[in-house]
């Protein structure tokens, strides 16, 4: 609302019964910057996640078997961990592959492939992320979020828990 | 759930005045003078708004005698499952801070 710029939505795949989410966002800028921007720690923590959301990285060993972990801290104080570890080394030319797990929800671990597609001066990022089974697609926004839900979400869940009833 | 049919779901319900008209509308049909009467907003600004919701499928409207009503359509709104509602917006607004950065970069490429 109110943007400066004019920002292109994510598209998102999400089908009934099928444990995968696959997204895909076009970006203003070449492939390079857009993979410094997913694998500099640096530049990781200014964007990853709602601006409430504190981003603490505590690792992130960008190669083949390293292992990553974050927090998102919202403002209450509230902890949210993520972990798993990189599979092949991340390139501009095979993307990133790795695990991810929430620490709320031990032993439930996406596998997730991240792309990046030059497209004269834009870049094109695909997500492909494979859970063990719908109900860890679903519940894996659900119990990560429920620490700071916005206003206008709350309004929109008791609009929907209504609308069950 | 195809993306087509929920993009304009995600859209519509990204406005605070769409979603309150949506509340509205649970309690019963309404015409666009009782739709506006609780916001500082005129009614074709609300028509603009009703417009949307039913491009959407969110709602739909009929005519009774010189009224035009709209009625809450329920199905694309159970589609939108909460969880996929905070995902697009985890995102969104992650991949928004993203365009920012972005742009710092490439005026500073050290960043």
């Amino acid at each position: 609302m109110g943007k400066a710029m004019t920002m292109s939505k994510a598209e998102i795949i999400a089908e009934p019964g099928i444990p995968q989410i696959i997204m895909s966002r076009e970006f203003a800028a070449p492939r390079e910057l857009l993979f410094r921007a997913y694998t500099e720690t640096e530049l990781l923590k200014q964007w990853l996640g709602p601006r409430r959301l504190t981003m603490i990285v505590d690792e992130y060993d960008v190669r083949d078997g390293g292992r990553w972990r974050y927090i998102h801290r919202d403002t209450d104080g509230a902890e949210y961990g993520f972990h798993g570890v990189f599979h092949g080394t991340p390139s501009l030319e095979d993307g990133i592959v790795q695990t991810f797990e929430f620490e709320g929800m031990p032993g439930h671990v996406e596998l997730g492939t991240v792309t990046f597609e030059q497209r004269g001066d834009k870049t094109i990022v695909r997500s492909n992320e494979v859970y063990q089974s719908v109900e860890d697609r679903d519940a894996a926004m659900e119990s990560g979020m429920e620490g700071g839900v916005h206003e206008g979400n709350e309004r929109l869940d008791e609009l929907l828990a209504r609308m069950r009833q | 759930m195809p993306t087509d049919q929920l993009t304009p779901v995600f859209s519509a319900l990204a406005d605070p005045t769409r979603r309150a008209i949506l509340a509205r509308l649970m309690d019963g049909e309404a015409n666009v003078n009782e739709l506006s009467a609780p916001f500082a907003m005129s009614q074709p600004a609300i028509s603009r708004h009703l417009k949307v919701l039913e491009q959407a499928g969110l709602i739909s409207r009929s005519r009774r005698a010189t009224a035009r009503l709209s009625h809450l359509e329920a199905q694309p709104l159970r589609e939108a499952t909460a969880w996929l509602v905070r995902y697009r917006e985890y995102w969104d607004e992650s991949f928004e801070r993203l365009d920012s950065l972005l742009a710092n970069l490439q005026d500073d490429p050290a960043g």
